[in-house]
């Protein structure tokens, strides 16, 4: 669109005349520079200078844009070739945004098929020392402590949000909703050594239970489900209430029988979210539920074992031979990820099939 | 307070009629509010408590900041690489997906980078120690070989690339998506007429960038970047995964012995800690609580303002 608006105008200057006397490069002569420049790059990195994937890339995309930018201030001027160097910067930031996305998960998912297997979701690691067990152990605490997590956090999110958006004037309004801003921000090993200070002061220093993994992670999911609870509830149209206020009904059945159902699908899908978001924290749940070998039920009482602290601990301790505990790390990797992608897609369903008709 | 007898409600404006429910709905409402600010009171509390005897026992006060200073700096070091890498990087997505992409895959590819915080930080940590590491090892040979002159390379270079230059990478990415994100959110609501003048009056794209949307999203790319700064400084997982850390206070960014950081060097001690370790680490958590603390109030009270200044502008 730029060019169009360009050639409008009357040259001014040099280096406006040249953009347009001195020839503008097609689409395909652009291309072609990059793909010749591309070339020079992987000739050079491969086997000439003999280096890995990352090593290259890092060699091979500054000449790809110091090219393509010089090739443009030969033909087309500063200007247009500034442009163009910028518009390269800023294709590669979203490609070498998505590089490590794209490596991770492959990664995790090369790494991880090797221990995938049923022994692995059926058996716990108790007594095992090298090969075999599996994190049967570590999927039942993290299933149980994240919920102990939502039914903590999801009640208290929500009427903190209603008491935001349909009650809060005021002070302490304004207070809650730049607590719930700093609550955000609080790193995860800060709410794990904070339910490990709270519960010491009851059961002595080497207290370690799940309830108290699920108290940490209350801390870090509370502020998610409020902020969203908070958005749906703002998009919830005034003339909802307002109908209903007119009805005669009271402002307290208002928000829960109007209010909240209109709100339903995004709430259910933000509490979702927030749980795949705490469902792979790790350091509280080293601090305060620790980690054990053993299948354990009891939320209230001894060690708990989850997915990512099995992650953890098996791939820094691996013990003797390494190989099988680093399997087992990937295979929990993996899982993690899976769960965490599931709950992603099921939010993402809910919002879209559940969504209110709006006219 | 009984119900209200009908003249009286009359009176009273909408949605404000007097109920029994009405009181004790709003009261349940305002009672969940109040647990946050007595859980974040709570927070402070409990680990200055549990924080304070290290300041009493036999080291004091200044053991304990010989103690943390490392740790400190590490922690300070990691996320100022990170902020470096991230910022640049999130602009240009930023730019990218609100400027240049064709609207119809400018939302799938924002929800690209959003799953890039989708990934738990213990499976990016992995990642880190095992793929990123190794593969920057002939990197950082190369750096140690050439540009040993520069203190930030000075060497020996790591075998196993678990440096602290892996380490700010890795919390790079870990950033990238909240960065990219509140960015995103500022240069889409660049004035649009502005933009248009702009390129009419014969400016090239990135002149009309620099000149409208920059400006106007630059108190927006600073909050942006403290907060990703606030999510730096208190990762954890990955930095105990990734970093090899046997040494104290160095800046040479590619060497096997550096200073872990407050929140890795909790993780890693607390399991085998006993008796008055136990505090030493509460208080540095408390250190860190605060520094966290400090910088995200700053960039919140930017955002404020930017949002203020945005909407006169």
């Amino acid at each position: 669109m730029s060019a169009d608006v360009l050639e409008l105008e009357r040259p001014r200057g040099d280096a406006l005349a040249r953009a347009l006397q001195g020839g503008q490069m097609s689409r395909t002569a652009v291309w072609g520079v990059v793909a010749f420049t591309l070339a020079v790059g992987i000739v050079l990195t491969f086997p000439v200078l003999h280096i890995g994937p990352v090593a290259a890339v890092l060699v091979t995309a500054p000449i790809v844009i110091v090219g393509t930018w010089a090739v443009s201030r030969a033909v087309e001027g500063a200007r247009r070739a500034t442009d163009r160097l910028v518009t390269m910067l800023v294709m590669t930031s979203f490609a070498l945004a998505v590089a490590p996305l794209v490596s991770v998960l492959w990664t995790v998912v090369q790494n991880g098929l090797a221990r995938f297997d049923t022994q692995f979701f059926t058996s716990d690691m108790r007594g095992v020392i090298g090969e075999g067990g599996g994190a049967l152990h570590a999927i039942m605490g993290t299933l149980l402590i994240t919920s102990a997590t939502a039914v903590i956090s999801v009640p208290i999110g929500i009427l903190t949000a209603i008491y935001l958006v349909e009650y809060g004037r005021g002070a302490l309004a304004r207070w809650i909703t730049m607590l719930v801003d700093v609550m955000t921000g609080i790193p995860s090993i800060v709410a794990g050594l904070f339910a490990f200070a709270l519960f010491r002061i009851f059961f002595g220093p080497a207290i370690r239970f799940g309830i108290g993994g699920a108290v940490a992670l209350s801390v870090m999911m509370i502020p998610i489900v409020v902020r969203t609870t908070e958005e749906m509830l703002r998009i919830v149209p005034n003339d909802l209430r307002e109908a209903s206020y007119a009805l005669g009904v009271p402002k307290w059945r208002t928000v829960v029988q109007v209010v909240l159902p209109a709100a339903a699908s995004g709430i259910s899908a933000g509490v979702i979210v927030a749980v795949a978001r705490i469902i792979g924290e790790t350091a509280p749940l080293l601090i305060i539920a620790g980690a054990t070998t053993n299948l354990n039920f009891n939320l209230f009482s001894g060690r708990m074992a989850t997915l990512p602290v099995f992650t953890f601990s098996s791939y820094a301790q691996p013990g003797f031979p390494p190989e099988a505990a680093k399997d087992r790390a990937w295979a929990a990797a993996l899982t993690l990820m899976l769960l965490v992608m599931i709950l992603n897609l099921v939010a993402r369903l809910i919002a879209r099939l559940l969504a209110p008709k709006t006219a | 307070m009984a119900v209200a007898t009908p003249p009286q409600s009359k009176t009273l404006p909408i949605g404000r009629t007097r109920h029994r429910g009405d009181t004790i709905f709003s009261w349940i409402a305002r009672a969940a509010g109040l647990v946050i600010v007595i859980v974040l009171a709570g927070v402070a509390l409990f680990l200055i408590f549990e924080g304070a005897p290290v300041l009493t026992a036999e080291s004091g006060v200044s053991g304990f900041l010989s103690y943390v200073w490392p740790l400190l700096f590490g922690t300070l070091l990691s996320s100022a690489i990170a902020l470096i890498v991230a910022t640049p990087l999130a602009i240009g997505i930023a730019l990218f997906v609100t400027q240049y992409a064709p609207p119809k895959v400018a939302a799938p590819f924002g929800y690209l980078v959003d799953l890039l915080a989708a990934v738990p930080s213990v499976v990016i940590g992995l990642w880190g120690a095992n793929y990123l590491g190794k593969h920057l090892v002939p990197v950082y040979q190369w750096l140690g070989a050439h540009l040993s002159w520069i203190p930030l390379f000075a060497g020996p270079s790591s075998a196993t690339g678990r440096t602290m230059m892996t380490a700010g990478l890795v919390l790079a990415i870990m950033i990238l998506p909240i960065v990219t994100a509140l960015c995103r959110e500022v240069f889409r609501q660049a004035p649009r007429l502005q933009k248009e003048a702009a390129l009419a009056l014969g400016a090239t794209r990135w002149e009309m960038l620099r000149s409208v949307v920059l400006p106007f999203g630059r108190s927006g790319i600073i909050s942006a970047t403290l907060l990703g700064l606030g999510r730096a400084l208190g990762e954890t997982m990955a930095v105990a995964l990734v970093l090899s850390t046997s040494g104290g206070v160095t800046f040479n960014l590619i060497g096997s012995a550096n200073p872990s950081t407050v929140a890795a060097n909790v993780a890693l001690k607390f399991p085998e800690s006993t008796g008055i370790d136990v505090n030493r680490l509460i208080a540095t958590g408390l250190v860190l609580f605060v520094i966290t603390f400090l910088v995200n109030v700053v960039g919140r009270v930017v955002v404020r303002r930017g949002g203020e200044v945005g909407a006169g502008g």
